[in-house]
């Protein structure tokens, strides 16, 4: 940890600072909602520092503001969360090494900086990245929840400033590396296929597990091999 | 909201965090399993693109956002900074959202 600030790369800096600036606002909007929705200040902050996980923080409150009951809304938080163990599996190796450090670093695993580090490839790089991104978000969301909890119904959808639109593409900008292999790339079509098709039909979080679907593709040139 | 279903689902979402985590440090993956796992979280996070970028609840995201992010994608096709990425996909969906594009 000594030599983090030594080696840290500036430019990976600069990159997690833009994506911890978009969920600051995010998490803004979130600590608006939960406030709007009369949740208590505190379980709004217990939420974003004990959960960390925007899809099913945003999910819960909406099911309990919609009058749902609060084992639905934690049955569906953690079924969007499901995508953390796959992750874990992917990113798992290369958090830290000692078991402490290790169980820190759990805690700030998301689609962000599970995608940050794997566009660093593997090794230290790529460890302080996943570090430094996890981090970065980690405090921009608490910062932004608090904010936007005070502010209440002053802050601005960030809608209006297309931040909705700012995830998908920087998640796709950190992917477009691993997509140049040609196997990759048609798991991952196939992937969203799968999982835009199921969209309509499955409740939230399920439609992208439904994408591992896409992994079949990844046998393709194998048995194409063995037929030609 | 009550604070046992706010700690059941951190406890929750913390034991999924890890569960992925202990398993690779328990196991020595065969090359070839190591392989679906990376492709693995590549499925999850191009998915997680596509729903993101166009869907919303279970439908249509309108198109301000999607066209955003093609935007964006392009941009960093072309290897445009990845700041620039995230402004240009932002500012493509904000622009046609204040236009009057759903």
């Amino acid at each position: 940890m000594r030599s983090l600030s030594r080696t840290i790369d500036r430019e990976d800096l600069r990159d997690a600072v833009a994506l911890a600036s978009a969920i600051a606002l995010v998490g803004a909007s979130f600590g608006a909602l939960a406030a709007t929705a009369r949740v208590p200040m505190a379980l709004t902050m217990a939420l974003s520092l004990l959960v960390f996980a925007g899809g099913s923080q945003f999910l819960v409150v909406a099911v309990v503001a919609a009058g749902g009951g609060a084992i639905a809304a934690v049955a569906a938080g953690l079924l969007i969360n499901a995508r953390h163990v796959p992750f874990g599996l992917a990113v798992g190796g290369n958090i830290a090494e000692r078991w402490p450090a290790r169980l820190l670093g759990t805690h700030v695993m998301v689609d962000e900086s599970v995608a940050f580090s794997r566009a660093r490839g593997g090794g230290t790089r790529s460890r302080t990245a996943y570090w430094l991104c996890g981090a970065l978000l980690f405090v921009a969301w608490n910062l932004g929840t608090a904010a936007g909890m005070l502010a209440g119904s002053a802050v601005p959808d960030p809608d209006s400033f297309g931040v909705d639109a700012a995830f998908p593409a920087a998640l796709l900008a950190l992917l477009l590396p691993s997509l140049r292999r040609a196997d990759a790339r048609r798991v991952g079509i196939l992937a969203a296929a799968a999982a835009l098709m199921a969209t309509p039909w499955l409740p939230a979080g399920l439609p992208v597990l439904v994408g591992l679907a896409g992994l079949v593709a990844a046998r393709l040139p194998a048995s194409r091999g063995r037929e030609a | 909201m009550n604070w046992p279903a706010v700690l059941t689902l951190a406890c929750g979402t913390y034991l999924l965090r890890l569960t992925g985590v202990v398993l690779r440090d328990r196991m020595r993956l065969p090359d070839r399993v190591e392989r679906y796992v990376d492709l693995g979280a590549t499925a999850l996070l191009v998915a997680l693109v596509a729903t993101a970028a166009l869907t919303d609840g279970s439908g249509f995201a309108g198109w301000a956002r999607p066209a955003g992010v093609a935007v964006g994608a392009v941009a960093a096709w072309r290897k445009v900074p990845f700041v620039l990425v995230v402004v240009l996909a932002a500012a493509t969906t904000a622009v046609l959202r204040y236009l009057g594009v759903p």
